[in-house]
Parts: structure tokens; sequence; C-alpha cells
């Protein structure tokens, strides 16, 4: 038994210096069988790596944003509309929540002196929210709770507000007019804002006022959109159901009242969408595979015909069929195996090349090349069996004939 | 008992054509001892061809009894054909058909190769081969760079690394020039004079001449032709 496998190891040694003889010896025709092979893998990887980088950015941000928080919008029914301030305080005062955040939102028409813009989007907001996002404020102060309980007129504002509306003027402690109202200007927003969670649920505002104002300003009484923030301690999963109850206790467990969201089941969603994506494209590419796999085959069917002469020679000097046959197949897995790697190369380089210029994460995906040298090696080995297997059933009086 | 060296009894070869049927060899017996020299000689389709397939373990007869060194030849399959072929037969042909990529030194190891001989051997007993043949200066040499004798003389030093029971040469010099020829079965008469089984397939009485012992081959049938040489 070891002495059988020690010959098949010097045996495979032998078909490997001889298959290196014959690719170099057709160095043209190998180049292109190789070339169908390297495209093929090479858009596999690329395809799988880049995609995972992509997942793999989209999912940390939204899980930087969106860990343990759920967002609900209320339609409400007949009785009641939306949550009141007290509503909001007894879900406050819930164990599994740490804060609510509402949202109320409105468009109005902005001015200062003669500047002026309409359909500015203003949002209202309550302390915690600027407790939760402390980066939120790059100037000035937050809205405080005495802001809140005063429904006073104060507002922050974003970069772009402040050019617009005071070139050349410290804003703070300034006037602003929101729907013809006077505002004091209290703080400044940082920058990067817009990749809040909140702004991404309900749009990004250039105007925060506390949510009580805000509330006064749309005419209303109840909140509509709110988010909440979990305590230590408790999954999406868990907080949604203790939420949910009760929300239906509020709405008197009318149906269709309200609607919970959950971050982590958006991420879900969006990475078993990416997952398929990345399937089908992978999918796609492996058409290109099986191409290169019939382009081996082709040579390798055309190199038996060609070197009929030489199988028969090697038969009448006493080869075995399978070792005849184990040398036409080294050589075509050889060349499907050069491709393979090359292709490994050129497919990350590629998939580099792409992340850099999407800017997201570019990970080696060791799964991708495993993959990749896989799928070659497999391809190499089906492809290269047919003829390898026409190698060496070959007569050798036949083949000595066509001499 | 001494083993039986070479006997073929009531061989005959039958190839299906259609409805009819092609008699190619019809009991053919023919006995060869160790250290003989024999010619075969036969013009073109006279079966000869098949009778060295059959001689050279390529092929097994439709009918009769082969024993080649001891082992009945007849019913074996292929696998036991190719052993056979690796340890007791060394071929040489007519176009020496040495592998254009591969070195004269090279195209000696092969069979070597497949009858599983370690590296430094292998070259050890290839360059020990191609000297005897007078070949040790082109041993690096590719076959387009040798003149046709050389390769011929690659050819036979091939065919004998093995250190096969018999050489079974077709045709050796059916595509050399009449010197060459000549210097080739001065190599094979040598080799016999130093005890090789020498086994020549030809259709040329000249060449033929240079065995010990002739047979003739006409229409299948074998003919001793007696001793054709000048022993």
């Amino acid at each position: 038994m070891f002495k059988k496998v020690m010959q098949f190891l010097r045996m495979l040694r032998e078909c490997f210096v001889m298959s290196v003889h014959n690719i170099l010896g057709s160095r043209m025709r190998s180049f292109l069988t190789i070339l169908g092979i390297l495209i093929g893998v090479a858009a596999v990887i690329a395809l799988i790596t880049t995609v995972s980088g992509f997942s793999g950015s989209l999912s940390d941000s939204f899980s930087s944003m969106g860990a343990g928080t759920l967002t609900v919008s209320v339609s409400g029914s007949e009785l009641k509309e939306g949550l009141s301030s007290a509503d909001l305080d007894t879900l406050t005062a819930m164990d599994c929540v740490r804060g609510v955040t509402p949202t109320v939102s409105l468009k109005a028409r902005v001015s200062r002196g003669d500047a002026y813009e309409s359909s500015i989007s203003v949002s209202g907001r309550n302390t915690f929210y600027f407790r939760e996002n402390s980066e939120l404020v790059s100037r000035g102060r937050a809205i405080t709770p005495v802001d809140e309980s005063n429904m006073s007129y104060v507002c922050l504002i974003t970069p772009e507000m402040m050019e617009t509306f005071f070139f050349g003027v410290d804003p703070l402690g300034e006037t602003l007019y929101i729907s013809g109202i006077p505002f004091q200007v209290i703080g400044i927003l940082s920058d990067d804002t817009t990749e809040s969670l909140t702004s991404l649920t309900s749009g990004s505002s250039d105007i925060l006022v506390p949510y009580t104002t805000a509330m006064r300003l749309n005419n209303v009484n109840v909140v509509t959109s709110f988010t909440v923030y979990l305590a230590d301690g408790y999954d999406s999963e868990t907080g949604t159901t203790l939420l949910e109850e009760e929300l239906d206790r509020m709405f008197s467990f009318e149906e269709d009242c309200f609607t919970v969201t959950n971050m982590s089941g958006v991420e879900d969603t969006m990475e078993s969408m990416l997952n398929m994506v990345s399937a089908l494209l992978a999918g796609i590419a492996s058409i290109a595979l099986v191409v290169g796999g019939i382009g081996i085959m082709n040579m390798m069917l055309t190199t038996v015909t060609e070197r009929t002469v030489e199988i028969g020679l090697k038969k009448a000097l006493g080869a075995l069929p399978w070792q005849i046959q184990t040398q036409f197949l080294m050589e075509s897995f050889m060349l499907s195996m050069i491709g393979g790697i090359v292709g490994i190369l050129i497919g990350l380089i590629l998939s580099y090349t792409l992340c850099t210029v999407m800017e997201t994460d570019f990970a080696i995906s060791v799964g991708a090349i495993a993959l990749g040298a896989g799928f070659s090696a497999a391809v190499g080995i089906i492809f290269g069996w047919a003829p390898a297997r026409k190698a060496s059933k070959l007569n050798p009086i036949d083949a000595l004939r066509s001499m | 008992m001494m083993q039986e060296f070479f006997r073929m009894t009531g061989i005959h070869k039958i190839y299906p054509l259609g409805d009819e049927e092609l008699h190619v060899l019809k009991d053919i017996n023919l006995h060869i001892q160790q250290g003989e020299y024999l010619s075969i000689l036969g013009p073109s389709g006279s079966g000869k061809s098949t009778l060295m397939n059959i001689i050279g373990c390529l092929d097994t007869p439709s009918q009769g009894s082969y024993i080649l060194h001891g082992r009945q030849v007849d019913d074996m399959n292929e696998k036991d054909l190719a052993r056979l072929r690796s340890k007791e037969i060394g071929f040489v042909f007519q176009n020496s058909q040495l592998l254009p990529r591969l070195t004269a030194q090279q195209n000696v190891e092969l069979p070597l190769i497949y009858a599983d001989v370690s590296t430094r051997e292998r070259r050890r007993r290839a360059q020990e081969m191609l000297e005897r043949v007078g070949l040790s200066d082109r041993m690096g040499h590719y076959p387009n760079q040798l003149s046709g004798g050389q390769q011929q003389r690659v050819a036979i030093a091939r065919a004998l690394v093995g250190n096969p029971s018999i050489l079974l040469a077709d045709e050796p010099t059916g595509a050399l020039d009449q010197n060459t020829g000549k210097q080739v079965m001065q190599l094979f008469r040598s080799l016999n004079d130093e005890g090789r089984t020498v086994i020549m397939i030809t259709h040329d009485m000249n060449v033929a001449a240079n065995a010990r012992r002739t047979v003739h081959i006409i229409d299948g049938e074998l003919t001793e032709g007696g001793d054709a040489g000048n022993v």
C-alpha cells in the first residue's frame, strides 16, 4: 500500500515535469487557455471581495448608528392620534427603556433680514436626543429641559444655514424667523449630523428646535414618530415585544395603530439582500469559469489528438493507462491552477482598487480565495478528465500506426 | 526445468471486416532461443506488422498460445501486457520516434519512468546506455540536433535501457541511408554478440541477411527460411 502511494507520488512528480515541458512547449495556446480560467476566477474573486467589503462597511455603520434603538411610527386610532408628552414619560419610565426622543418635523419659511428660504426642514427634538448625540453641537448649547417645558423659541442651525443667513456674523444669540416667529439661535450643529441614525430614518434637518415648540408650530399636541433607546441588557427582540405591549395598552388594543421598526431587522434584511446580490454576481461570473473550463477541455482534446504518436510510443514503452491519464490530468490541472492563482491575484488587486474608489473596507476574504482555488482545481480536473481518459484508452497499435 | 523463452503455437489473428473476416495470421508457429538474432522478412501486407504487434505484446492473438519468458501472453489484459512490455520488450521503430521536446538522455530515461526507477538510477543507466551506442557526447542534444543515424542509436539505447529480453526492431534502417543503415546493423550484431536476443522485422532481404536466422512471412503464413546468414 505504502509502496503504491510512493509510486503514485513519484509518478505525479514526473507528470509535473512533463506538464511543465508541454505547457512551455506551446506557450501561446497555453496562455490563451489559462486566460480563460484567469478571467473567470478574477471576476469571481473581485465581485465577492468587493461586495463583502461593501456589506461590511454598511453593517458597521448600521450597528454604530442603530444598535439598541427602536423606531416607532404612530398612525393612531380615531380616539388617539398620537402620543402625548405624558405617554412619552410613561414609556421612558419602562425598565427596558433608557430614553425616548420624539421627532416632530415640519417645513417652514425661514428668514432673516432680506434673506429668506422657503421649505426648510425643521425638526423638534428633546434633551435626551442631545445627551445621546453629544457630538451634535459644535458650538453654543444644546436644548435643555427648561426649553422643552417652556416651549422656548430657540434653535440650533447647521453650518449651511449659518452661511446662508449669517454671512460674516456670529449667529449665536442672533434672531432667525421661522414661519414668521423670532427664534434665538443658541447653537451650531456639527457637520456630520447626516451620519446619525435619526437623520437616516427621518431625513436630515437644517434646524433643530425643542420638540414641544415644534408641536406648537405644527399646531398638534401629540407625537407620531419617535425613537426608543433600549436599556443595557435588552436586545431588540425583547425590547420590541415589551414596547408593543405598552403601546397596545395605550391604544386600547386597537390594531394597526403603530409600527415598531428595529434596526437590526433592517440590517438583517440589508445583509441578506447583499448576500443574494453577491451570490447572483458570483453565479454570473462563474459562467466565465465554465467557459474557461471548456477552453481547457478543447485544448486538451486537441493535444491528445496531436500527441497520438507520443501516447502510443509511451504505451509501447510500458506506460500504464493510469500513468497516461495522470499525465494529461496533471497538465489540465496545472493550466487551470495557474489561471486560478493569477486570477486570484488580479481579482484581489481589482477589488482593492474598487474598494478604494468606493471608500469601503477592503478585506481579503479567505473564503473567496479558497473558492477561487477550489473552483479552478475542480474545473481543471473535471474538464481535463474526458481528454485524459481518451488518451489513456488509446490503442497503442492505432496510435503507432499514425506515425 | 528450463522455462520456455519464446514459443508461439498455432497463432491466428482474425479481424472482423463487416460481414467477412480478415484472416491476417494463419497458424503461426515460431520458436526462438535466448540469444538468437532473427529477422522476419515479408512484403507489406503480409501480416508482419500484426505479427510484430503480437510479439511485442501490443496485441493479443485471436487464437493460439504465446509464451514469453515462461509466461502465457495470449490471454493477458491490457495492464499486464503493459507491464510485460516494460520488462521484456525493447522497441525500435522505423522513424526512431524520439520525443522532440526531450534531450537524448531524457528520451532514453523515458521507459524507466514508467518502470518506476529512481531519478539517479535512471540518469546513470541512460548515460551508460548512450555510451554503449557511442553517443556519450550527445546526451544533452535534442533530437533535431542529431543526425538520422544518431537518432536511431538513441532509440536503440532507449529500447535497451530497461534491459529487456528481446530487442524488437521494426524496419530499423528504413529511414536511413545505406551507410548509416550499415552502422546500425553492426550495432545490432554486436549487441547480439553480447547475448541480446534480437528480432528484426523488415521487407528488405539485404537487411534481413544481417540476422543469423530468417523466417519469411507471406500472406499471413510463416515459413522457415533457414540460415540466411553467413555465420
